[in-house]
């Protein structure tokens, strides 16, 4: 446990001290709430955050990779690695510890995005229980892409290499559920085996539960999802990380 | 406290370590010697539980290096060649980093960051970013997050690399004082060096041992300079 906390006590400070954290952050609420405000926030005439979380997946696609890219590449490129494994830590350890530092300072992104929530409930009366599965639902899928970038970050020595790859796989991930790839997939491709791909998409487990439907399903989907990348990440770290 | 066996190890079809095995006991300082590409660091972060070997082990203060890494990285210091470090971070906080991996606390850390800090005399730089620092500073700071635990067994890759003769001179000194309670594994190209702090001088060459003797032996079987004991060794043996 000692190794857990060492690893994400370093890891989310040096998110603060270097601009990386400050470049994310203005750039993750700017456009939070350029992007809600586009959407017809006011314009809908109901005190929601529908039309806020609705670009979270759009946003995460680019941004988590952005965070995620440098947890291990950085790592293996200065070398520092070699420090790091040979000091008493597991690679579980690291690479757990390393997950949740990039996993908190996102969820720090979030909850700066409060004043959303204030200006909801300053012009109505707004259902709580659905902002929040909104943001349980926003952390979770920012976990699930986390960990893709994890895995890609172990991949590579290459920062922009490991960036390019996670929103690559995170953009099939999301799209993969989206209608109009459904249609366009069920032209050529029997239905039960679209359907399959759109379960194994993020689509459709985020906007159920941004409805406010928490389902053990969509839960347990974003729970596996984060700890199978974690693993491979893991194995791939641990076979790579001499290289 | 280090007993090596048959250690080997391959990288694609380069071989490395190929069957190196020897014991170091306490009090020894072994300086270990070799031409580049010898296999001398690879043996090192075996050592350190950072490469895993193919065939072979090797014990650290009774642990062994596969079944139970994590205890001998809990007994080691080691210093790796390219100075490994956080480059974003003070030092101050890279060395708390170290403490708090090391499961020191309270009372016990500020002793050891105290007692670190004053041996490898990098006081003045305590608050700089480690990237800001001259190499000579950043082998200090690396030479610190070695030994602040106290390390019974210390592993050194080429320690005084890029060191002027003054930080040489001191580094030497240190590690002088260590010796009696401490196994310490020094690789070094610097000949002198084995002269002044080794008790003992392995060499290897493309990945096998072809001398261990002490540094004063090695010079009077061959009556001539270590440079040259080290020239005649690592060509004529190895061709």
């Amino acid at each position: 446990m000692r190794g857990f906390w060492a690893v994400f006590r370093r890891e989310f400070k040096s998110y603060f001290t270097t601009p990386l954290a400050y470049v994310f952050l203005v750039v993750f609420l700017f456009f939070s709430g350029y992007l809600t405000f586009k959407a017809g926030f006011f314009e809908a005439r109901q005190a929601d955050m529908t039309a806020f979380f609705m670009n979270m997946p759009l946003m995460f696609v680019f941004l988590v990779p952005a965070a995620a890219m440098r947890l291990w590449a950085e790592e293996r490129k200065t070398g520092s690695i070699e420090l790091l494994f040979t000091l008493p830590i597991t690679v579980a350890q690291a690479v757990l510890g390393k997950f949740f530092a990039a996993w908190v300072f996102i969820i720090v992104a979030m909850a700066m995005t409060f004043p959303m929530l204030i200006t909801v409930s300053y012009l109505g009366n707004p259902d709580k229980g659905l902002i929040f599965a909104g943001y349980l639902a926003s952390i979770l899928m920012a976990g699930g892409f986390l960990a893709v970038g994890c895995f890609f970050s172990a991949m590579s020595r290459n920062q922009v290499i490991s960036f390019v790859l996670s929103v690559v796989a995170c953009g099939v991930l999301v799209f993969a559920g989206m209608p109009t790839t459904m249609n366009y997939l069920s032209t050529f491709l029997p239905m039960g085996l679209v359907q399959a791909i759109s379960t194994m998409s993020f689509q459709g487990h985020f906007d159920s539960m941004q409805r406010g439907v928490l389902e053990f399903k969509d839960i347990s989907y974003f729970v596996i999802l984060i700890a199978g990348w974690i693993t491979a990440g893991g194995v791939i770290l641990d076979e790579r990380k001499a290289n | 406290m280090i007993k090596i066996k048959e250690l080997r190890k391959t990288f694609g079809p380069i071989v490395a370590v190929d069957g190196v095995s020897f014991d170091v006991q306490k009090g020894q300082v072994l300086g270990f010697l070799g031409p580049n590409g010898a296999g001398k660091s690879t043996v090192m972060r075996m050592l350190a539980c950072f490469l895993t070997p193919d065939s072979g082990t090797a014990e650290v203060c009774g642990y062994d290096i596969i079944k139970n890494p994590i205890q001998v990285r809990e007994n080691i210091g080691y210093l790796a060649e390219n100075v490994p470090a956080y480059s974003e971070m003070s030092v101050g906080a890279f060395l708390n980093f170290i403490c708090d991996v090391r499961g020191l606390e309270g009372k016990k850390r500020k002793e050891a960051l105290d007692k670190a800090i004053a041996m490898c005399h990098i006081q003045s730089v305590y608050h700089q970013t480690i990237e800001t620092l001259s190499k000579g500073y950043r082998r200090r700071v690396g030479l610190a997050q070695a030994l602040i635990h106290d390390p019974q067994v210390l592993i050194l890759d080429e320690p005084t690399d890029g060191l002027d003769p003054n930080q040489k001179h001191e580094v030497r000194q240190l590690i002088g004082k260590m010796t009696q309670d401490k196994c310490i594994v020094i690789s070094t190209h610097i000949l002198e060096e084995v002269e002044a702090i080794c008790s003992r001088a392995v060499v290897i060459a493309k990945g096998k041992i072809l001398a261990d003797s002490t540094p004063g032996e090695l010079k009077s079987k061959y009556n001539c300079s270590l440079d040259e004991v080290f020239r005649k060794i690592t060509t004529s043996k190895v061709a």
